[in-house]
């Protein structure tokens, strides 16, 4: 009997121990990076969310100048959190469109009248479709796209106080 | 009668309190006409991870962006699809992390290595074992 097959117990317990404990101390990171950055804005052609505001087609995404394109809901909390970023990123001369996601006329009316409305153009997606074609997995999030429509950044959850420089730099950068 | 009217009213209000107001996407819980079609989407979906809650799959789960999820693994399937297009036309926008059977890559092999290895580890262990006992007898 070979001495050291006495330790490939102890070995492969120390094996498990370790991959176990990395999982536990390692930060949980769920975030699901769309694939879609650095490629084209996929077609699409979706109707207009509410009355005062025109329909969003990906022709309206390449335009010429950098955009910001914000996926947000009336029924989302953070959405209301990153309100007055988006307003402040509108007043810094930021052309903002959205995608209103699985919601209702009235209530993105009311959600705009209260919280403010940035945007110049917003789509109604009521089936998350452009949302699945985006790579994007939920809301609220903000993709940056260039001149030729193409995505240069997203930004997953809602835009703190802290991102808006960051967003208008990354504005800067797809010029 | 009072308080059983103001029960009544909140057990059948329930949109208000759903995360979204909308019903469904068309085909979210519709099962296809052709049943060998239904079948296929319905064996892709169960190896589609929701993006929502990510233990499960999307046709385990309840969340409103599974359903969507499900209708357009459906409308593609309808279309004419394969679901091996349909799981790529996913894994192209989410990388292979939405996917339960992801294909073989630089990080991914030890998930098909690591069987044989170990079955093989496993056979030469059990020989060792007989051959001692019938040097013993």
């Amino acid at each position: 009997m070979r001495r050291w097959v006495l330790w490939v117990p102890l070995g492969l317990f120390a094996i498990f121990f370790a991959a176990f404990a990395t999982g536990l101390i390692m930060p949980k990171d769920d975030i699901i990076q769309s694939r879609m950055v650095g490629k084209p804005m996929p077609e699409f052609s979706l109707p207009a969310a509410i009355d005062q505001r025109p329909a969003l087609a990906s022709s309206d995404l390449a335009t010429g100048k950098p955009q910001l394109l914000n996926i947000f809901a009336s029924w989302c909390l953070p959405c209301i959190a990153e309100a007055p970023q988006l307003l402040e990123l509108e007043r810094a001369g930021v052309d903002i469109n959205a995608i209103a996601i699985r919601d209702r006329q009235e209530d993105i009316t009311n959600f705009l009248t209260r919280w403010g409305n940035p945007y110049r153009r917003i789509g109604s997606d009521e089936t998350s479709s452009v949302q699945l074609e985006l790579g994007s997995s939920g809301v609220p999030e903000t993709f940056v796209i260039d001149g030729n429509g193409v995505i240069t950044h997203q930004h997953i959850g809602d835009i703190r106080k802290d991102d808006v420089a960051m967003l208008l730099e990354k504005l800067k950068e797809a010029e | 009668m009072k308080y059983f009217c103001l029960l009544l009213a909140l057990m059948l209000s329930p949109p208000v309190f759903a995360q979204t107001g909308l019903p469904p996407a068309p085909l979210a819980d519709r099962q296809l006409d052709d049943p060998v079609k239904e079948a296929a989407a319905r064996n892709l979906m169960e190896e589609l991870r929701c993006l929502k809650c990510q233990s499960q799959s999307i046709a385990d789960s309840n969340a409103p962006m599974a359903g969507d999820m499900r209708s357009k693994v459906r409308e593609r399937i309808a279309a004419g699809e394969t679901p091996e297009q349909v799981r790529d036309w996913l894994v192209d926008r989410y990388g292979a992390w939405v996917t339960y059977d992801p294909p073989v890559s630089a990080i991914t092999w030890p998930l098909w290595i690591a069987p044989v290895i170990l079955l093989i580890l496993a056979i030469w262990l059990a020989r060792g074992r007989f051959r001692r006992k019938k040097d013993n007898e």
